[in-house]
């Protein structure tokens, strides 16, 4: 598994495929991916720059246990994650996390666990700060109607 | 004497003032509420406070141990 936690803008892209390029020919079937990026718009207030905060070390331990959890759950080859942290810009990623497996329902079942998982124990913290200028801490993610039937 | 070091984070370390502390605590045994005790000058702790302990999830009833690192922070918000 590869996890990066890093405070520069990221191509999620380039990361999958520099992963994907260390694993040995012919043996994935395919990849699920999923990207978050930064809104402008957030609990009814219109967002113009955001800050994450972390907890160096845990939060890398927590990630790697969700990856560890997942593919005790599922088969799959190998999973990357690249979190920000620091001062992020309407439309940035925020977060990549990318399964690879022989098969796809395994792939998509990982992944959504893992982004599922990060969500609710990584410790990350948004501080958000509006078009005024002002600076305000998210209090907690905003509900996700899909996430509701996520798999466990 | 129980010796820690306490970490806040996010909205925490504004509430706090600071983002860390180290802390002695003069017991034989000490739990993390006799922590909060000391270093809240008599606050209650919000009931959504999340603690770690030696970056692992743990609750207010946990016995601290020499040498531990105590984390206070809000929910979290990644991803």
């Amino acid at each position: 598994m590869r996890i990066i936690v890093t405070d520069k803008v990221f191509d999620p892209w380039k990361e999958l495929t520099d992963f994907e390029a260390t694993f040995p020919a012919g043996k994935v079937g395919g990849s699920v991916s999923f990207v978050g990026t930064m809104r402008d718009f957030n609990d009814g207030h219109d967002v113009s720059a955001m800050r994450l905060d972390h907890y160096p070390g845990m939060t890398e331990k927590h990630i790697e246990r969700v990856i560890a959890e997942a593919a005790q759950k599922w088969e799959i080859i190998d999973a990357l994650v690249v979190h920000r942290v620091g001062d992020i810009l309407p439309s940035e990623p925020i977060v990549l996390v990318v399964v690879w497996s022989a098969h796809r329902a395994n792939a998509f079942d990982a992944c959504r666990y893992i982004i599922n998982y990060l969500k609710e124990r990584a410790p990350f913290w948004k501080c958000e700060t509006t078009k005024e200028g002002k600076p305000r801490w998210v209090e907690h993610n905003s509900k996700d109607p899909g996430a509701a039937a996520a798999v466990r | 004497m129980i010796n820690v070091k306490v970490r806040y984070f996010a909205s925490m370390r504004d509430r706090m003032g600071r983002g860390e502390d180290s802390v002695a605590l003069g017991f034989e045994k000490a739990t993390v509420e006799d922590l909060w005790k000391k270093i809240s000058a008599g606050q209650s702790m919000p009931t959504s406070t999340l603690i770690a302990i030696n970056m692992e999830y743990t609750d207010a009833k946990a016995a601290l141990k020499d040498g531990d690192e105590v984390a206070f922070f809000p929910p979290v918000t990644g991803g």
